[in-house]
């Protein structure tokens, strides 16, 4: 049986219908949760920002022209809310933050390779990308966005997309290298 | 020399492609100068098997990054629940609900629906016509056209949403013929013989009961 089309569900949210609200929220709420919760890092507040993306939605289906697919829809509404709880974020915590990230890719990678697990250097260097690589690749990669969707997402020309990914790539090399992991490129 | 300004513009592009490619993301026009260029460089091919593994490692991480309690969907419907109702526009859309039946076929059984809706609309305007002569000649709350079936006029509240109008019809084997007419009256077919004077009360009793969905139901013996 064919499911019901997020443009369809959209149609009906901005009717009033709840429960086409519900099976919206069921359908995406992961994996928006997940892209915003790789900009904000904080696990607390990606779940309030993904209840503020899905009311934004039940405010606005009626104003949505169907140019995009939902989905790229919903993933411009989170960026940009996660964008702005980041600038709402003091100062000192961001610094927290940072030191975090940067004391992650420098110790952990190594470790890891010791025990000889290149997936899991990988996967650490891929966390110590900064917030505009690590957003890049994760919409490129896990939410299989073409150009022209992160274009729309990100709010960048689409060459901008492919050269934002070629240097989001060739940064994640130079973690991999500093980790020990020379893969031949670029 | 590997950079991305130091390369042939083609092989340029093309290697600017690879994590899309992999990501099955590109048209099939763009795929297919991929697979080419693929197929006859072998450095490009090389190239390609690590973006897969970072395309692989890119999901797992994503993967294990687990899923929200249920506090973020609670916290959305207590925050839709406490909204002032939102003024939308009348919910049974009729043209929005056979363009919504409509997409699901193919371009080809469209062309033959096209036909056969041509015949069915010129069907339809002459029932219509022999409902309205009836209307004016037996009043508003006319409900029964005469042929043996059962019919009811309805009214739904402004309030009610596609899903409560079809669950509304479905649990009472109703089915909408005919409306919007003047005052947002609807004509429903409840039955293919004509019910006995009991039963007919009995579901119109049993209807007015949903005043959350409906604000007026009349039938006529």
């Amino acid at each position: 049986m064919q499911a019901t089309s997020d443009e369809v569900l959209i149609g009906r949210i901005a009717s009033g219908d709840r429960l086409a609200m519900q099976v919206l929220f069921a359908r995406h709420h992961v994996r928006v949760y997940r892209f915003v919760l790789r900009l904000v890092r904080d696990e607390t507040t990606a779940e309030d920002l993904i209840s503020e993306v899905f009311l934004d939605v039940w405010r606005q289906a009626g104003k949505f022209e169907g140019r995009s697919a939902v989905s790229t829809w919903l993933l411009a509404i989170a960026r940009f809310k996660a964008l702005s709880a980041l600038r709402r974020r003091p100062d000192e915590e961001l610094d927290e933050e940072t030191a975090e990230a940067i004391e992650d890719t420098a110790d952990n990678p190594e470790v890891a390779l010791q025990k000889k697990d290149k997936s899991a250097v990988i996967r650490k260097c891929l966390e110590g990308l900064s917030a505009e690589h690590r957003e890049i690749i994760d919409l490129v990669y896990y939410h299989e966005k073409s150009v022209e969707e992160v274009a729309e997402i990100v709010g960048i020309p689409e060459n901008t997309v492919k050269t934002r990914m070629f240097y989001a790539r060739k940064r994640l090399a130079e973690l991999l290298k500093a980790a020990g992991i020379e893969r031949g490129w670029p | 020399m590997n950079t991305i300004n130091g390369e042939a513009p083609e092989r340029r592009d093309i290697e600017a492609l690879l994590p899309w490619h992999a990501a099955g993301t590109l048209s099939r026009r763009d795929a297919e100068r991929v697979e080419r260029a693929l197929a006859g460089d072998r450095e490009l091919a090389r190239h390609y098997e690590l973006v897969r593994e970072e395309l692989s490692e890119t999901i797992h991480l994503n993967e294990s990054l687990g899923a929200p309690s249920a506090r973020a969907m609670e916290k959305l419907f207590a925050a839709i629940d406490a909204e002032a109702p939102v003024a939308r526009k009348v919910s049974f859309d009729f043209a929005g609900r056979i363009a919504e039946f409509l997409s699901s076929f193919a371009p080809r059984t469209l062309a033959y629906s096209a036909a056969a809706a041509a015949v069915a609309i010129f069907m339809q305007a002459a029932v219509l016509t022999t409902i309205a002569v009836k209307d004016a000649n037996q009043g508003p709350m006319l409900a029964s056209s005469g042929s043996g079936e059962t019919h009811l006029v309805i009214r739904f509240t402004p309030q009610a949403t596609v899903g409560d109008i079809t669950k509304f019809l479905d649990v009472n084997k109703a089915t909408m013929v005919g409306g919007p007419k003047k005052g947002s009256l609807y004509v429903v077919r409840l039955s293919d013989t004509d019910l006995a004077k009991a039963e007919l009360a009995r579901v119109v009793e049993r209807m007015r009961a949903e005043s959350k969905i409906v604000e007026f139901v009349a039938t006529k013996e």
